[in-house]
């Protein structure tokens, strides 16, 4: 009879903690508040913030890193790293760029060349992580500094500068740039269409991760690669695909500058691998893998973009944005330890 | 039951197996085997030849001497699928589940149920969660929420999702590397009940355990291994508990350990009983 209350009580109290633990469970949530509490502070700490001009700002500042932070996202579920993906944005828009203005080769031609490349370089990073197991930090650091040096030792050979202009006389230009660089009124802001893509590569991420086969993998292979090679999940191909995405992923956003400003400088997307990786964790995605959400690390990229552009509205010295960066991921990565330990693996 | 699966063929059989590696003996001359409904036990110490026991079995290995049957039919199984189609499942000590992911993404994980066409083809997760809960239901496992994460389930619980994700999936053997021995008793015994109850459901279980105690609580039926050749292949009514844990640990061993182990100063009756034992056990 004691015994049987006893069981009674202890089952109520599980029930009560497990209903918390659901809500907790979710990775996005804790951005979330964050992201509520960051605008809420700007708007009310400066002016222009949350007018239609200054929304559109700051949205498409966070759009361009949240194509990229989504995919990274998916890349360190699965269990990796690509410090390569910010410079790729970098080599595709160069490609296009170099090709089209200087030896007149057709934009779209350029374009599906400077995919093919960037999915090669991406099947390379996968390829090598996975046959040598060397740690996919390593291996795209190495990518990281071969395409740095490329991008401008090549741009300087073949143009004599560091950045590529006249793209806008190239024929074709004016449809790719509807496509990836125009912008539409929008409840009297001007959204610029790499927000849609923004939006449409968050949810399409999401739907993979959550509701098909691949993307049950790919928390697998980043959960316990050895549980999912025994359940027969293709560890080497899901990885390979992932960095592929990556790549993919800095191919659309190389673009997506590219046809913005129709210029190219050989420096660009060097130093964001990093933030897209902070976006990732801020938005819950574990260091260690099997555990995070696209809409989470699409929440991260918006706190970065309100972060960056409420500090030029409110007047701040730049500089800040660095520390405020290093204060949130600080704080993420505890929140994530927190949860880990509260809803997670018990090995 | 013995009489059952004397006029069947079993599900599965070695007779004679062994295994070399290049000029390594692992295992040789093991012959038992394992029926409907029946639970083998394989005993040994660390490196007796378990292992390799299992991987042969799990088609992991192939064997180099003697011969493997299933339902009488001999057979040589040259990867993990192929056993699997056989009917053959081997749970592993790490279980391969992702301690991350929830109970029905892992049961269903690698063989994953979808419905819908194309771009739209989708996880069936109304179906997997369902088939999950009742699946374990049957097992005896009442999980409140299946969408809880492995990881949180208990060593017990995740040993018996891994045994029941095999019999789901259309096993008729299922293997189980040392279930019991990262556990504590408790956990341990439920273990032992799920093992009970996939034998009760047909199911042939091949036990791989250290623990003679666990071992005699469910088996049918023992291998007892020692440096990669069988002590012998013993039903139930024929060996008794102390005999098997004797054989085990390598008797006379034993005791000569006992000796060394001895304190110098101890009085000269405790030490007087050990020889005698020693002599009465040869």
């Amino acid at each position: 009879m004691t015994l049987n209350t006893a069981t009674a009580v202890t089952d109520e109290r599980l029930k009560k903690t497990s209903l918390a633990i659901t809500l907790l469970r979710r990775p996005e949530v804790g951005a979330a508040v964050a992201a509520v509490a960051i605008l809420v502070f700007f708007s009310v700490g400066t002016r222009a913030f949350l007018t239609p001009p200054g929304i559109s700002t700051w949205l498409y500042s966070s759009s361009l890193y949240g194509i990229m932070a989504v995919a990274v996202a998916m890349l360190m579920i699965g269990g990796e790293f690509d410090l390569s993906a910010g410079v790729m944005t970098g080599t595709t828009g160069l490609i296009v760029g170099v090709t089209t203005t200087q030896w007149g080769v057709n934009i779209w031609l350029a374009m599906v060349l400077a995919l093919a490349i960037a999915l090669a370089v991406g099947a390379g990073n996968g390829y090598v992580v996975m046959k040598t197991g060397l740690p996919s930090f390593i291996v795209t650091l190495a990518t990281f500094f071969i395409l740095q040096g490329i991008n401008l030792a090549v741009t300087k050979i073949i143009t004599g500068t560091v950045q590529v202009e006249g793209l806008a006389a190239v024929p074709g230009f004016d449809v790719a740039k509807l496509i990836f660089g125009s912008s539409f009124p929008f409840f009297g802001m001007t959204v610029k269409i790499s927000i849609v893509w923004w939006i449409v590569a968050t949810a399409v991420a999401t739907w993979i991760l959550l509701r098909t086969k691949r993307g049950n993998w790919i928390f697998a292979v980043g959960g316990q690669a050895t549980s999912s090679r025994e359940a027969g999940v293709p560890v080497r191909k899901v990885k390979i695909g992932l960095f592929m995405t990556t790549s993919g992923a800095g191919w659309l956003v190389g673009m997506l500058q590219l046809f913005d400003v129709s210029t190219v400088q050989a420096t660009t997307g060097v130093g964001q691998e990093f933030i897209y990786i902070i976006c990732a964790v801020v938005g819950g995605c574990l260091l260690t893998g099997g555990y995070g959400s696209a809409v989470g690390a699409a929440i991260g990229a918006l706190i970065y973009g309100m972060a960056l552009q409420g500090i030029v509205f409110a007047q701040w010295d730049n500089n800040w944005l660095k520390a405020f960066l290093g204060g949130l991921l600080l704080l993420a990565v505890l929140v994530n330890l927190y949860i880990g330990k509260r809803a997670g693996a018990r090995e | 039951m013995t009489q059952k699966s004397a006029s069947a063929p079993p599900i599965l059989e070695v007779r004679d197996i062994g295994k070399t590696y290049s000029s390594i003996i692992a295992l040789s001359n093991v012959s038992t085997s394992v029926g409907v409904g029946e639970v083998l036990c394989v005993l040994g110490d660390n490196g007796a030849g378990k292992s390799t026991f299992i991987k042969i079995l799990a088609g992991a290995h192939q064997h180099t001497e003697g011969s493997l049957l299933t339902y009488g039919v001999e057979r040589s199984f040259s990867n993990p699928r192929e056993a699997l189609n056989d009917g053959i499942a081997t749970v592993y000590q790490d279980l391969a589940v992702v301690p991350l992911m929830s109970v029905w993404r892992n049961f269903f994980l690698g063989s994953e149920i979808t419905k819908g066409r194309g771009p739209l083809r989708r996880l069936d997760v109304k179906t997997m969660r369902a088939t999950s809960k009742s699946e374990l239901a049957k097992m005896g496992i009442d999980l409140r929420d299946v969408d809880q994460p492995i990881g949180t389930l208990s060593g017990g619980e995740r040993q018996s999702v891994a045994i029941a994700r095999a019999v789901y999936f259309g096993a008729k053997v299922v293997i189980l590397d040392e279930p019991t021995s990262a556990l504590g008793v408790k956990q341990a015994g439920v273990v032992l009940k799920y093992i009970a109850q996939a034998r009760d459901r047909g199911l042939g279980v091949v036990f791989i355990t250290h623990n003679p105690q666990h071992a005699y609580l469910v088996g049918d039926r023992f291998l007892l291994l020692k440096r990669g050749t069988s002590l012998g292949n013993f039903r139930k009514d024929e060996i008794t508990i102390a005999e098997m844990t004797r054989l085990m640990a390598g008797g006379a061993e034993l005791e000569e350990l006992a000796h060394e182990l001895e304190r110098p100063g101890v009085p000269t009756s405790a030490r007087d009983r050990k020889p005698q034992r020693t002599a009465s056990g040869h």
